[in-house]
């Protein structure tokens, strides 16, 4: 249902980025009178932000319960203050101390350090309604005191305030809080501290207390969806006076690192084409391919029905690729990283070196185990990590059990997109089902692809023969010869030589390839 | 400023949170005086706290409404805040007179 819905929105980003990539480059310097922005530390957020949060002014972030408005606020917070040397003042009305150290701690930092060393204060407040009688008139000089202390005695310059809506449980006077709220925040301001506000969402509201009024610079949206049990999350910036910024949803992840967040920001088909090829590791391969191999920077599509040796042929393409003293990543979506070993052991590829001196990563991840958008930020992240220039995807097609297709191609083309922005050459290996659905699969991704190999089997009298065919290969003289080839204990080794059609005719079956995958 | 009027312990211990001499200030200490010194003679304390020169103490007995009266003993703690113009109210926050 979704994928209908996303597929033409990723089309606009699309057409818009296009649309301002080369007009701001050329109004640049005179046209853009940049705001000053504090960085958040946050990977892909500072992109969608284009710098970061507005310096100085207030930024509200709400979303519902359990979206990781906190974990960011406190991101934000930590960060500054560790990377980039601006202290910082928490005030929670909700949590305890021992949560937040405990989030703080998630992130790979040590709040009582940090609280020790004065880079970081934090205040607790709490409001117990039931402990509290209002008669007459007051205001909440008490919550500015505070405030104003622990940023005299940090020197902060960065406020969280997580989530003040709290207070409209706590005290009932609601004009008076929404008059103090309206004077705390130009209070803020006037301070010249950068601050996040969390808030709760509310129904028909971007905030239950409608806080939305009275934190006017920037609102950032956070959302926790979930859809055929698959849980994703999402953020959104609703508004940022003064500054561009992506409109999008973007997906974001929360792991072991903290939060990263996906910016569609590549869709612009700007990436370079280099023309330095690299090896397939099979020789025969590389002579089919105008005797170079793959362009580097391109993307291969090698598609087959099963055991037709998809996975071999990107072992003998990371394998050559760390021969060269590359460095590979390997993205698994059906085996164990051991299960590949072994079985490319095999057939004589020992990939085990490689990975002992770190040249090659593993990363296998059940296609179910999140939805396609948390895929894609957990690859990116890796990929950020890790900076290969080689990228292997096995099988893709694992994915299609998680979303439809036109998902999985929307997916596929961010993936790919980014992977080629960064220059890396990746290979998707794809399963055919079999031979009627061969063209199915394919089609969604295959305009993507700079090459395309596709692998069959073929029963011909009682013996069982594999044969390869190169069905496109952008950008070079590709020979069009179907080739069979054996996987020996020494690899994948080709039967027939490029180019020699004669002997190729010889068995009809494979050479033609027609009842293999027409 | 302590305010003691008290023959041996004291029962009501009393503080009184104020930001500067506002006229709010000034108000509920006035509004304060009264009331204690017709149900509470003789049997109360009051401290009075001014934020601005002591801001630490704001959080100890975590202040956010200016002026709040606090009621540390006799426990539960309870606390008031406003210009304490409303008697009743403030009575029945002292615990004096049962809430209807």
């Amino acid at each position: 249902m979704c994928a209908q819905q996303r597929s033409p929105a990723s089309v606009e980003v699309a057409a818009t980025e296009i649309a301002d990539g080369p007009i701001s480059a050329v109004l640049s310097p005179p046209y853009r009178h940049d705001l000053p922005k504090a960085p958040t530390g946050i990977r892909g957020l500072d992109e969608i932000t284009r710098g970061g949060l507005p310096k100085g002014r207030p930024t509200l972030v709400c979303g519902g319960p359990g979206s990781g408005k906190t974990l960011l606020a406190l991101t934000f917070l930590v960060k500054g203050a560790v990377e980039f040397d601006e202290p910082g003042v928490l005030l929670t009305f909700e949590e305890n101390g021992d949560e937040i150290a405990d989030d703080v701690a998630s992130l790979g930092f040590d709040l009582p350090a940090l609280i020790k060393t004065k880079k970081l204060s934090v205040d607790y407040v709490r409001v117990e309604r039931s402990e509290i009688q209002e008669t007459g008139e007051y205001d909440l000089e008490g919550l500015f005191v505070r405030l104003n202390y622990a940023i005299q005695s940090t020197g902060a310059k960065r406020v969280v305030l997580d989530t003040i809506e709290s207070l409209f449980a706590g005290l009932s006077n609601d004009g008076i809080l929404r008059a103090e709220l309206r004077r705390l925040f130009r209070w803020l301001k006037d301070q010249g501290v950068t601050a996040v506000i969390t808030a709760e969402r509310g129904a028909g509201l971007l905030t239950r207390q409608g806080l939305e009024e009275y934190v006017s610079d920037a609102v950032i949206l956070l959302d926790h969806r979930v859809l055929d049990q698959v849980s994703t999350r999402r953020l959104r910036v609703v508004k940022y006076r003064g500054s561009y910024h992506g409109t999008n949803e973007y997906p974001f992840l929360i792991n072991t690192q903290g939060i990263s967040v996906l910016p569609v920001s590549s869709l612009a088909l700007q990436h370079e084409a280099p023309m330095d090829r690299v090896s397939t590791g099979v020789s025969h391969l590389d002579e089919m391919l105008s005797g170079k191999g793959y362009y580097r920077g391109s993307t291969i599509l090698v598609s087959g029905t099963a055991g037709t040796g998809k996975t071999s042929l990107a072992a003998h393409f990371l394998d050559a690729a760390c021969r060269r003293g590359e460095r590979c990543l390997c993205f698994l979506f059906e085996e164990s990283p051991q299960q590949l070993l072994r079985n490319m052991r095999s057939i004589g590829i020992d990939l085990e070196p490689w990975v002992a001196s770190g040249l090659l990563q593993f990363h296998a991840d059940r296609p179910s185990r999140y939805g396609l958008e948390t895929h894609l930020v957990a690859m990116h992240t890796v990929v950020a990590d890790f900076k290969p220039t080689v990228a292997v995807l096995d099988p893709v097609t694992n994915l299609m059990t998680v979303g439809t297709h036109s998902d999985v191609q929307a997916m596929l083309t961010r993936m790919i997109d980014h992977l080629k922005t960064q220059n890396i050459t990746a290979m998707l290996t794809s399963l055919t089902p079999g031979q009627t659905e061969l063209e199915r699969t394919e089609t969604t991704i295959s305009s993507l692809m700079d090459t395309w190999i596709l692998l069959a089997n073929d029963a011909v009298g009682g013996e069982h023969r594999r044969g390869l065919y190169v069905l496109k290969s952008r950008g070079m003289a590709h020979s069009n010869d179907v080739c069979e080839f054996i996987l020996t204990d020494q690899g994948l080794q080709m039967l027939q030589k490029a180019g020699a059609a004669d002997e190729a005719s010889a068995s009809p079956d494979i050479a033609t390839g027609r009842t293999g995958w027409s | 400023m302590v305010v003691k009027k008290s023959n041996g312990v004291a029962q009501y211990q009393l503080r009184l949170y104020i930001a500067g001499q506002t006229p709010r200030s000034i108000a509920a200490f006035t509004n304060l005086k009264t009331i204690c010194d017709e149900h509470l003679k003789g049997r109360y304390e009051l401290e009075i706290i001014d934020l601005l020169q002591k801001p630490l103490l704001a959080r100890g007995d975590q202040i956010l409404a200016i002026p709040t009266l606090v009621r540390r003993l006799p426990e539960p703690v309870k606390k008031i805040i406003g210009d304490l113009s409303n008697t009743e109210r403030v009575l029945v926050g002292l615990d004096l007179r049962p809430s209807r």
